[in-house]
């Protein structure tokens, strides 16, 4: 997801740009305060280790291999705010030092890979707790599945953006409907491993795991899990009916209007030339003049996203004032 | 580490550009990516002024072409993604080679393909003729937080460490028949993944602690290092008001 320079328009790189710039402001002034002067060796070396973890490549199927995002994985091992840090100075040096990323496309970039996954996911995290026995297995379980709605969250803000900042005139339904649809499968590999991994830590070392500090000895000592069959099969189940009633909801209606108004010559060629051709050339008409359905889809995942990032934001603000600072 | 990580994209030259400081390097690339950015797409011309000079930047760096070309490979799915643009976009279509493409699509396509060559090509020179500590140094001379600037460079001195440990449980992975092609075979990968973590992250409360005892207060010392000459400035400028003369232009024309 490392987009290059270009591949949206110049508002939405200044306005994303500006958002990230201050939420990774606030997530940095966090760090501090809560690592003390930990922060450089520790969230240093994390930060290298998320890199590392980036180069994990996970069988998908027969030969197919994806790779880990780590956002998710980030926020429930080491804090929300830790979390959007160390992987924030991942995508940036990546930009920076290795050519991967466009400099212009690091506000969305940023936002998509660090913030989203981070503080969203760490939302999702302590609302999948809930649902699950306060033991180490709960803590797996909920990893996996915040880490597989973190992919998904994440792909769900890059198709708003493109709705907002589209190059080209490609529908918010084409453009969700894939993304949204690639990565709730992408997103399976994501949550499996995410899970295991934060097993494998609980297991030698369960006072480093961020989202498990509120456990006592014997609940952690509880690792009744999934197997892993079972675990991989229902969650390719869940994702596919997802993407079915997706498909459902934002693909129909609105292509068939579409076939319908090219027949009828409603759609007229090129729109509105003068604004197609500004800087700031606004596709989202384009794509979206005749499907108030599109629309409204937009607004309710686009608030969904949205208030989890918010929601994360706040649990990390709590959870800082709440913890012993010496107790890192 | 004497070699670095960054030896993989970086050149071994002596060439003007090389010897640059970074903050310059990192202010005209930003110059120069910024207005190719926001050139409107129907003014080829401008294009082919910024690739003209990027050219000229990478010869006089003497970066190889074909090293320009290998790393220009990463950006493969997003242009494949460009290229599927006309096939699914919406307005007038013309046909080409019997397919029905959208104009507005195919500009999508040209957009996207020339701003993100151009766009990774000025990153690459950067990359090339820039050592990553140097980068990270130019930053915090930039002004970026130290905190931000002091982990980040952490991150780039332990980067090569960590990844070797991974390669290493790899190949000793592999030499005991793992070979996984399903993803419910994937339990090793994850829970090496967390002993990887679990390794780092001790390694990170070791360091700390041998900070402490040799002085360390929290913020990372600054190493001294030379200033940028008026003359670079001077050499910046010149690259930089030539992009955004050009776009300029790009947009009165436009």
């Amino acid at each position: 997801m490392h987009a290059p320079d270009g591949f949206l328009n110049a508002g939405t790189a200044v306005v994303t740009g500006a958002v990230s710039l201050g939420t990774v402001g606030f997530a940095l002034k966090q760090s501090r305060e809560r690592l003390k002067e930990k922060a450089v060796p520790l969230a240093g070396i994390t930060a290298a280790f998320i890199f590392a973890a980036q180069m994990f490549n996970f069988p998908v199927a027969a030969g197919t291999t994806g790779h880990l995002l780590g956002g998710a994985l980030a926020a429930i091992l080491l804090g929300p705010s830790v979390g959007v840090v160390v992987v924030t100075i991942v995508v940036v040096v990546q930009a920076l030092a290795f050519a991967d990323g466009g400099l212009t496309a690091l506000g969305y970039n940023v936002l998509n890979m660090a913030i989203i996954p981070a503080y969203a996911g760490y939302a999702a995290f302590r609302f999948f707790r809930r649902m699950f026995p306060k033991s180490a297995g709960g803590v797996i379980g909920a990893t996996g599945l915040a880490a597989w709605a973190s992919v998904v969250m994440s792909a769900i803000a890059f198709s708003i953006e493109w709705l907002f900042g589209a190059t080209a005139p490609v529908s918010f339904d084409d453009v969700f409907f894939a993304m949204v649809g690639i990565h709730a499968l992408i997103g399976i590999g994501e949550g499996v491993i995410s899970a295991l991994a934060v097993g494998a830590v609980m297991a030698s070392r369960p006072d480093l795991v961020y989202g498990a500090s509120d456990l006592t000895r014997d609940q952690l000592a509880e690792t009744k899990s999934m197997k892993m069959r079972t675990f991989v099969i229902g969650g390719v189940l869940v994702a596919l009916v997802l993407a079915a009633v997706v498909s459902q909801f934002a693909g129909d209606n609105p292509d068939g209007l579409e076939s319908v108004a090219e027949e009828t010559g409603i759609i007229e060629s090129g729109g509105d030339h003068a604004l197609a051709d500004s800087v700031f050339a606004d596709y989202a008409t384009d794509g979206i003049s005749n499907e108030a359905l599109s629309l409204a889809i937009a607004g309710i995942v686009g608030t969904v996203v949205t208030l989890a990032v918010v929601a994360g934001i706040f649990l990390a603000l709590r959870d800082n004032r709440g913890r012993d600072p010496a107790a890192v | 580490m004497g070699t670095g990580h960054s030896h993989a994209l970086y050149v071994h030259e002596h060439s003007p550009i090389h010897r640059l400081t970074p903050e310059a390097k990192i202010v005209a690339a930003l110059g120069m990516v910024v207005p190719v950015a926001i050139t409107p797409r129907e003014q080829v011309w401008a294009f082919a002024l910024y690739a003209s000079l990027i050219v000229t930047v990478l010869l006089v760096a003497r970066v190889p072409i074909r090293f320009l070309g290998i790393r220009l490979l990463a950006l493969t799915p997003f242009l494949a993604f460009a290229l599927f643009i006309p096939l699914i976009a919406t307005g007038e279509t013309i046909e080409i080679w019997g397919l029905a493409l959208s104009v507005e699509g195919l500009w999508g396509t040209w957009n996207i393909l020339a701003k993100a060559t151009l766009g990774a090509s000025v990153s690459i020179a950067l990359t090339a003729t820039t050592e990553v500590p140097d980068i990270i140094r130019g930053l915090g001379i930039l002004r970026v937080p130290a905190l931000f600037t002091s982990i980040a460079s952490f991150m780039i001195r332990y980067l090569e460490l960590v990844t070797d440990e991974l390669g290493r449980t790899r190949v000793a992975m592999t030499a005991r028949g793992y070979d996984p092609k399903w993803l419910s075979q994937v339990k090793p990968i994850a829970s090496s993944a967390g002993a990887l973590f679990v390794r780092s992250y001790e390694r990170g409360e070791r360091v700390h602690a041998a900070m402490l005892s040799r002085g360390f207060t929290g913020v990372m010392p600054r190493l001294e290092h030379r200033v940028t000459t008026t003359n670079e400035w001077l050499q910046v400028t010149v690259l930089v008001a030539i992009c955004v003369g050009t776009v300029t232009i790009a947009l009165i024309v436009a």
